[in-house]
């Protein structure tokens, strides 16, 4: 029965693959019907408030994914965005001429002005430099109104004034051969002189007077302190900054009298009782106070002139304060926020009178958020005439809020565009009993939906009903609902974000729903935790209804491979923390093994960084399985600087510690890379859930070949270390690009393949028996993809119908990594227009499906290509069988084929990854694109040939059933009639 | 393209080898080679003598000996966790090409004969299914490299009889990126304990650089179309006439059918019409003899 649907399943196939090429293509009415995408912008960096009286307010934000985007005040939307790649961080941004923001990115070489309403880019100017430093943006206050702002920019040891108009470079002073790092520029009363102070060494301070207009270099003083300069320089006033010694105990007071410098040192300790440890300078601007964290307290200290110092708050807790804004003349008010149990505490106060404060408000803040991280603040004139304000909070999970009047207007979750790693799970199965209630509310609501698309399928629908019909399919209640369906479309997707944040989104409509912030249960100042990767954890099919699935979320203490690991275990119906521990040992890679326990736990193994594997979960239950397979778990490491691969087993349990669940391991094989001729740059593996329908290809001529397939082999790409840069800096003669395919288990390089001329970036996918890989060709100056297939010559034998009816074949002998394979490369390489950001390949559930790439190109798109297309056996003149089989003429080139993008329209803005996700429909993958944006669609690579479609008018089907029985009857009747008539005759 | 005159494999050898180890040896395995390139061309598979049967012969050299110099380097190995030692020799000659590129080419082996000691170990190694390592310096001209390739194999594998061993060794230029150390044969998992029947090494060596990718075709659109367009035009004559008509000749052939069977049906409907034409007469004349009587209850 069963190779008879596969049968049928074949055939229809077959039948289908004709229409390959248009396998999937949309309908305009059908886009959003399975697909969704959302916007998102990243940890925002700096927040400026364009809330003139005319126009609609707006806030412009840059982030930490480098986007720079004009939100809505009222309701956080997106007017614009630009995403400006992943090498173009943003240093700043500023406002000038009331009609554009400018922004600073790439350490100071890229300065941009964007128009404020519709975000149009106006100019972009390119400003050279000589060495790296800090970069800084300053827009002077006008001089006279009316005129032309100069953008002051310190970039690459370099200052620049830069028109505002057309992003001219007006003057330029080169500071390189003073070594200065400028670490602030100060504009004194609205004249014409500008300061730029910075450090040449860790004693002096250097400060260049400037004339803004003419960019002449005015003055040069230094001046030298014995203490030594550490740390920022923060600005408390116009004419005094402050930094901090090197003892880091000492405030050091810089004044700017009259254009002569004085540096007066005077200690934090009078000030503050109990002072103990460090001191650190809160980067902030906040005219005349200054914020320093002093034994973790955030303590705000008015600086007076000769070097007195007052305490005028302390806060204990998270505290975050904003700069200072101006709120009439010459008052300026600050925000303070802080925690204080389950509420946010957020206070508006005057800087010279800390005591009043506009505002004191408590509000309810989701306690998965976390803590403030930064507050920008923002005043506007209430109904009263009295000052109100609002304030923009990012938060620790890398959310961004709008707080006014106590509440939280609107909110955004920003963390998600920056994904780290996705696990899915099914969703719970539907209780009994339940659906058939909702089916009985809801059955004249059904019955009208089907009429109206009965009415829509027989072109009798008014423009009203069209609208009707299309909201209706667009907000079916049947993709959102939160049980398992028969098609296995409905999934939660498991996200984990670079804030440590997991969140649960429905495939459906991608609705958020539930996060956790994930926190380790200790969390002190000696563990920052930064969580690494998601695993599967637990997925129950035995017993699916009583247990829910777990996912484990690996973590480390700090930025070193050796920090202590972290493990987390949450529940991903009701994203509950089961349970989480800090771990002795580090965790350098995590292995998930192909086995269960009786509770369908998966075993992991982890490897910290000795080399040592530990067992999870730590049963006993979980050792016996271990013990059963131990001579089999191999594993490989990869030092990339050095060019080398390494092999790992098992072996024996821990001497030197006691700890049942602790292995050693031995040093199995070893492959070393010449390092002056090769530099590893890309590696793929295949997908260990991966299903592989066929172990044999049936070739045109009647003749088989079997697939090698394995789950142990590494794909690896090398280039000359010299052409490991970007494309263009070296010659087609010096690059050449290695491909390599290593059986992880052994070490034996099954192929190894120079391509010379070419160089990386390398993307690569690898599934079943075939890699395809993308890169760059300095030869032919275009981007080139490569496919590579392995055949197992060994079985080749066995096609042989006497052996096997004598029983002389190797089909049942078990294949061992340790067997020498012989194996046979098959390779082909075309051109392909677009570079590419991520490369992936569709799934299904059983494998039969035919298989289609999916390539996101450079203008975040993502593109569906048919695998037949990079198949080693084309040629150019394909043979009469082969063609039938759908072997495609060779070409030079790989088609693009608009219809046959998967995003339609959308864009995935920053897209960095594509993952892709059986449903339970063999014709049906399902794919989850991030980057700063997510998408989701559902893809059919050889169209839907096992169900009907979602549209499919079932009450069309019924009426014609039941016209068709009517008609049976009335023919009867009347044929009854007629006979009876003519014997009467 | 010319340095890459041998697109992979490009020379084995192979020696066998016992106790001892002499020039004699090496010149008999030149010739021996010159014999086995002939009858295996793709140079795999090739299983020595063992040493008893190999005759002595003076040295003799095919290629110049000034663009070739000799280079040897060691082979190591090392049981479960033990130390490594020597344990054979490389030979081969480092040649340089005209483009300045240096290759080895004529690889042999002469593998070091198992010691009491060493016997011992592999046996315990045997016992526990445990590692049998080998490793060689990355850098053949550099006699002692500081770095190491490595690979092992579980020591069961190995024995078959005599214990075979299998050596591809992959070079780039005069660097060793790995060494892939093997059985010949299959090698499945549960493996049996067998001790060897005899100590001695059936070794294989082969030498393997990389294989070169082919080139992406360049052809001119416009011979692909022709190309094409030629094939369209040959294309029909191929297909028979039933290939290309089947799918009316199917539904022809059933009309057919069908109508021959009504054709039949047609004409046994006659002989039952007649049939029903000779009943009819007594129905009819039933009726005729009843006919008065019913006429006469209509009348009434």
């Amino acid at each position: 029965m069963v190779l008879a649907i596969k049968l049928s399943f074949l055939l229809l196939l077959t039948l289908f693959s004709s229409f390959a090429n248009y396998g999937f293509s949309l309908y305009e009415d059908q886009v959003g019907l399975m697909d969704w995408r959302q916007q998102y912008l990243g940890k925002a960096k700096h927040a400026l408030f364009h809330s003139s009286k005319s126009g609609r307010k707006r806030v412009v934000v840059s982030t930490e994914e480098n986007v720079i985007a004009s939100l809505d005040l009222r309701h956080g939307e997106i007017f614009w965005r630009h995403v400006l790649g992943p090498n173009d961080p943003i240093d700043g941004i500023e406002f000038v001429l009331g009609k554009y923001v400018v922004s600073l990115s790439s350490e100071g070489n890229f300065l941009r002005a964007w128009n404020l309403p519709d975000g149009q880019m106006a100019w972009e100017s390119f400003l050279q430099g000589t060495s790296p430093s800090k970069s800084l943006l300053l827009v002077p206050k006008s001089l006279k109104a009316n005129q032309e702002t100069v953008i002051l920019v310190f970039s690459r040891s370099c200052l620049h004034a830069v028109s505002s108009l057309d992003g001219e470079v007006i003057w330029k002073i080169d500071l390189t051969e003073n070594s200065v790092e400028i670490q602030k520029i100060i504009q004194l009363h609205d004249s014409d002189i500008i300061y730029a102070v910075g450090f040449s060494s860790p004693t002096q301070l250097d400060q260049f007077q400037i004339n803004v207009k003419s960019g002449e270099l005015l003055k040069h003083q230094t001046a030298t302190f014995s203490g030594g300069f550490s740390g920022e320089l923060v600005s408390v006033s116009d004419d005094v900054l402050v930094t901090v010694d090197t003892a880091r105990s000492n405030l050091v007071i810089i004044n700017f009298k009259n254009g002569e410098i004085g540096i007066l040192q005077s200690p934090i300790a009078p000030v503050i009782d109990e002072f103990s440890g460090l001191m650190e300078i809160v980067p902030s601007k906040l005219s005349g106070l200054l914020a320093v964290k002093v034994n973790s307290l955030l303590t705000l200290v008015r600086v007076k002139g000769e070097g007195e110092l007052e305490v005028v708050d302390k806060i204990p807790g998270q505290a975050t304060v904003s700069d200072a804004l101006l709120v009439s003349e010459n008052q300026h008010a600050a925000a303070l926020a802080h925690h204080e149990g389950s509420h946010m505490h957020l206070t508006v106060k005057l800087i010279d009178n800390w005591s009043t404060s506009f505002i004191d408000e408590n509000i309810v803040i989701d306690k998965q958020r976390g803590s403030v991280q930064k507050v920008f603040l923002n005043s506007y004139i209430r109904t009263d005439r009295s000052h109100g304000f609002r304030a923009l909070l990012v938060m620790e999970d890398h959310s961004l809020l709008l707080v006014q009047q106590g509440e939280i207007v609107w909110s955004r979750e920003d963390g998600l565009a920056s994904i780290v790693n996705v696990v899915t799970s099914e969703l719970p199965v539907e209780k009994k009993g339940v659906s058939i209630a909702k089916v009985e509310n809801n059955l004249i609501e059904w019955l009208q939906g089907h009429l109206l698309k009965l009415k829509g399928t027989l072109m009798i629908a008014s423009p009203e009903d069209v609208v009707a019909i299309q909201n209706m399919r667009l907000k079916s209640s049947d993709k959102s609902k939160m049980s398992r369906d028969h098609n296995g479309f409905r999934k939660l997707l498991i996200v984990l974000t670079k804030s440590g944040k997991l969140f649960a989104l429905h495939s459906g409509d991608g609705r958020v729903v539930w996060s956790r912030l994930l926190q380790p249960f200790h969390k002190s100042k000696d563990c920052a935790p930064r969580w690494l990767n998601i695993y599967q954890w637990q997925d129950p099919h035995h017993r699916a209804m009583d247990e829910n699935p777990s996912v484990l979320v690996v973590g480390r203490c700090g930025q070193s491979m050796d920090g202590p690991g972290l493990l987390s275990f949450v529940d991903t119906y009701t994203g509950k923390e089961i349970s989480s521990s800090s771990q002795t040992h580090s965790i350098v890679k995590v292995i998930p093994l192909p086995f269960t326990d009786s509770t369908e736990r998966r075993l992991h193994i982890l490897i910290d960084a000795e080399g040592r594997a530990h067992l999870y979960p730590q049963t006993s239950e979980a050792i016996g399985i271990l013990q059963s397979e131990f001579s089999n778990i191999y594993w490989y490491s990869v030092e990339a600087d050095s060019g080398i691969i390494k092999g790992h087993a098992l072996m024996r349990k821990c001497v030197d510690v006691v700890d049942d669940y602790c292995f050693e391991s031995k040093d199995v094989w070893l492959i070393m890379l010449p390092s002056d001729s090769e530099k590893i740059i890309a590696s793929a593996t295949r997908k260990l859930n991966e299903v592989v329908h066929t172990q044999a290809k049936v070739v045109a001529d009647q003749d088989v070949m079997y697939k090698y397939i394995s789950k142990n082999l590494l794909f690896l790409a090398t280039v000359a270390p010299k052409s490991s840069g970007e494309i263009g800096t070296t010659t087609p003669e010096d690059s050449w690009l290695v491909v390599y395919l290593i059986d992880i288990v052994n070490g034996r390089i099954l192929h190894r393949m120079i391509h010379h001329g070419s160089t990386g970036p390398v993307h690569a996918v690898f599934s079943e028996n075939w890699v395809v890989y993308h890169y760059f060709n300095l030869k032919a100056h275009r981007y080139e993809m490569s496919v590579v297939e392995i055949y197992d010559q060994s079985r080749a034998d066995n096609i042989d119908v006497w052996k096997l009816i004598i029983g002389k074949h190797n089909l049942t002998t078990p294949i061992s990594s340790y067997s020498r394979p012989e194996i046979l490369a098959k390779s082909q390489s075309y051109f392909f227009t677009h570079s590419v950001k991520a490369i992936s390949v569709t799934s299904t559930s059983k494998g039969i499906t035919s298989k289609q790439l999916l390539i996101g190109t450079i203008n975040d798109q993502i593109l569906a290509l048919d695998k037949r297309y990079l198949d080693p056996r084309r040629s150019i003149n394909p043979s009469q069988a082969e063609r039938e089989e759908g072997v495609i003429p060779l070409t030079d080139s790989l088609p693009i084929i608009p219809q046959t993008y998967v995003t339609h329209a959308l864009q995935v803005e920053g897209l960095r990854g594509i993952m892709t996700i059986p449903a339970k429909l063999e014709s049906t993958t399902l794919a989850f694109a991030y980057g700063v944006d997510l998408f989701f669609t559902r893809i059919t690579p050889s169209r839907t040939y096992d169900s009907l479609t979602e549209d499919f008018s079932y009450a069309l089907l019924l009426i014609t059933i039941v016209a068709l029985v009517i008609a049976i009857f009335a023919t009867w009747v009347l044929s009854e009639r007629k006979e009876l008539q003519d014997k009467w005759k | 393209m010319g340095f890459h005159c041998g697109f992979f494999i490009c020379c084995l050898l192979i020696c066998s080898s016992v106790a001892f180890q002499s020039d004699e040896l090496l010149v008999d395995d030149d010739e021996f080679e010159g014999t086995q390139q002939i009858q295996y061309t793709d140079a795999a598979h090739t299983r020595s003598t063992p040493p008893p049967s190999r005759p002595t012969s003076t040295r003799r050299r095919f290629s110049d000996p000034d663009s070739d110099s000799k280079v040897q380097f060691q082979l190591e190995h090392s049981f479960g966790d033990s130390d490594f030692a020597p344990a054979g020799l490389f030979t081969a000659r480092l040649k340089t090409s005209s483009h300045g590129g240096q290759s080895l080419t004529k690889m042999r082996f002469s593998r070091d004969a198992f010691t009491e000691e060493d016997s011992k170990k592999f046996t315990t190694l045997l016992q526990e299914d445990g590692f049998y390592t080998v490793r060689l310096g990355t850098n053949v001209l550099k006699s002692s490299g500081e770095s190491y390739v490595y690979s092992s194999v579980k020591s069961r594998c190995l024995v078959r009889g005599e214990l075979d061993e299998h050596f591809v060794i992959h070079m780039d230029g005069v660097n060793i990126l790995a060494i892939n150390y093997g059985t010949p044969g299959a090698c499945p998992f549960p493996r049996q304990l067998k001790l060897p029947s005899k100590w001695s090494f059936n070794s294989l060596t082969f030498l393997k650089s990389g294989e070169q990718a082919p080139r992406t075709p360049v052809f001119a659109e416009d011979i692909l179309v022709g190309e094409t367009g030629e094939g369209e035009g040959v294309k029909p004559p191929e297909k028979s006439f039933w290939a290309k008509y089947w799918m009316y000749l199917i539904p022809l052939g059933l009309i057919v059918m069908n109508a021959i069977t009504q054709a039949m049906n047609m004409a046994e409907e006659q002989v039952s019409g007649q049939a029903a034409g000779q009943a009819q007469p007594q129905q009819s004349a039933a009726v005729v003899q009843r006919g008065p009587g019913s006429s006469a209850v209509r009348r009434r």
